[in-house]
């Protein structure tokens, strides 16, 4: 297993039960969307998953190792083969974007190539070619301060593409991109996980677009999990009850009629119109 | 949204905590005033002016004569060069230190992870070293040092190197908490090293902050060089001494007006930086 999770329970330092008993398992190159209401814990499932947040109870094994059993520097290690996709980038603004894609394989660098790097890039064709691939090579020199908010999520993503993790985990990856964009980009992170064999947990706000792109799909509620099944076997009443409190309009990307194309089955069933929805 | 929570209550949770603040803030202050025998209605007694003005008085006119100027040329490039090689000395005692000890870089505090008490008590340690450096004032040292290495900038030198260097070290460590830690942080999760953490996560934030606050420690050490040249350090302060003793007024001020090009070149000077790295 690539990633499994075994009755995972987390509690914040400030009380605030955030998982309970979450169980979960991904094979080696298998994706997996979690899908939810805000505040369901996905994100906090993803930082246990990335060896970010230890958790309270259950057992925890990432690329086959439990991290918190490990030496200093050997978690350090398995870090570097785990990418984190955040929400919000974690991208100093004044970085050049070059800069900000590069950093992504400081797990791998010594400290003298890291900080030689910040005077000349060590590599500016590998970072030119994961922007590329989110349609932002024009953009290399730029400073992060110059981008949109959708371009400095992208170059976030080509932190991880250009990172080449063995363990893919993406925390609502596409929140800040038009259905356009973000479909494109769930594309790239599920490229990359087909042609380097990584495993993909990602969180969606969308659930067309998990249901599009990821062919197993779990449902996360109030730190459980809900369910865990095939795509093709989520139901719309197993959407209801997951979304319950967001009332009865399940989110998906907005009415753009292109993102709905996947989702002929669910078409008649869900009301899927809810402009200014992420 | 999360589980139902207790509703939010009808006032300002926090009003009453604000409130015993400030009264607290008002019972500390009065008496530290009064202790500090603090009338300022004193300064403008009829006689006290009188004196103060007398003291002014014989400052004007500024001196100008060569021989002066010559001598003031020459001390005004030792404390210049007592200040720089002070600070030069405490930036290098000051970084390896608040390196160790900042929070935001540290790895055994994400999850908490293995050596988590090793780092804490290092932490610590590093603190504390700081303290030590800086309880001290730079007079205390500098009197120590001229006795042991004799009159001259020599002692000043050590004397700002050791208590700026605690300075410093507090401050930067400080900074780089207070800046934002995400990008710092995310690194270190994605198994980066603390080095190119800091380069990569921190110093594009906090970069500005630490290099004026250099330069206004650069400025400090400016005018307590001068202090120290009271008690023996060479430069301005050794010249202002054997003025004031010969009750040159004139030569005094022009002194003074020196120290004030003085500071107005670090405030040039920390401009032009902060323009630099913004």
């Amino acid at each position: 297993m690539s990633l499994s999770l075994d009755g995972i329970g987390l509690v914040h330092p400030n009380g605030q039960r955030a998982l309970q008993r979450v169980t979960l398992a991904a094979a080696g190159g298998e994706r997996v969307a979690i899908i939810g209401p805000s505040g369901a814990g996905k994100t906090t499932l993803l930082r246990v998953a990335a060896a970010s947040l230890r958790p309270s109870e259950g057992r925890l094994q990432a690329l086959a190792v439990n991290p918190w059993q490990l030496s200093a520097r050997a978690l350090r290690r398995l870090r570097a083969r785990i990418g984190v996709v955040h929400q919000a980038p974690p991208i100093p603004p004044r970085l050049r974007v070059v800069t900000a894609v590069l950093a992504g394989r400081l797990g791998a660098w010594s400290a003298g190539k890291a900080l030689a790097s910040l005077l000349y890039p060590a590599d500016i064709a590998g970072a030119r070619e994961v922007l590329a691939r989110l349609d932002l090579a024009d953009r290399l020199f730029e400073r992060c301060d110059r981008l949109s908010g959708g371009q400095l999520q992208r170059v976030g993503i080509a932190r991880v593409l250009y990172q080449g993790p063995e363990l893919l985990l993406a925390d609502e990856p596409v929140s800040a991109l038009d259905p356009a964009l973000a479909d494109a980009a769930v594309g790239q992170l599920i490229a990359q996980s087909e042609a380097s064999g990584a495993t993909l947990v990602a969180s969606l706000h969308a659930v067309d677009l998990a249901l599009k792109w990821f062919p197993r799909i779990g449902g996360m509620r109030e730190g459980v999990v809900m369910f865990d099944v095939p795509a093709r076997e989520v139901t719309r009443a197993m959407l209801h009850e997951l979304y319950a409190t967001e009332g009865a309009v399940l989110p998906t990307q907005g009415n753009d009629p292109s993102a709905l194309a996947p989702l002929q089955t669910l078409a008649q069933v869900v009301p899927i119109a809810r402009p200014g929805c992420r | 949204m999360k589980t139902p929570t207790l509703a939010a209550p009808e006032r300002d949770p926090q009003a009453r905590r604000r409130a015993t603040g400030v009264l607290l803030g008002v019972l500390v202050l009065w008496p530290m005033l009064q202790l500090a025998e603090f009338r300022p209605a004193a300064l403008f007694e009829s006689g006290n002016l009188k004196v103060m003005g007398g003291f002014l008085s014989a400052f004007l006119p500024p001196a100008s004569s060569v021989e002066f100027l010559g001598l003031l040329l020459k001390a005004t490039l030792e404390t210049l060069a007592m200040a720089t090689a002070g600070i030069a000395l405490a930036f290098v005692i000051a970084t390896p230190l608040a390196l160790a000890m900042t929070h935001s870089l540290s790895v055994s505090r994400i999850g908490p992870g293995p050596g988590r008490w090793r780092g804490e008590a290092f932490r610590h340690g590093a603190r504390l070293l700081l303290t030590l450096l800086r309880a001290v004032p730079e007079l205390v040292w500098a009197l120590l040092f001229v006795r042991a290495l004799g009159l001259g900038p020599a002692a000043g030198v050590l004397a700002l190197a050791i208590t700026y260097g605690g300075m410093l070290g507090k401050v930067y460590a400080e900074i780089l908490e207070s800046s934002d830690t995400r990008p710092g942080r995310a690194l270190l999760e994605a198994g980066s090293g603390r080095i190119a953490a800091l380069a990569y996560g921190l110093l594009p934030g906090a970069a500005q902050e630490l290099a004026s606050y250099t330069v206004y420690r650069w400025e400090c050490a400016v005018r307590a060089s001068v202090v120290m040249g009271f008690v023996g350090a060479g430069g301005l302060g050794q010249l202002m001494d054997q003025s004031m003793k010969m009750l040159n007024g004139g030569e005094a001020s022009t002194i003074l007006l020196t120290f004030l090009l003085l500071v107005l070149l670090a405030d040039a000077l920390s401009a032009a930086l902060r323009r630099l790295l913004a």
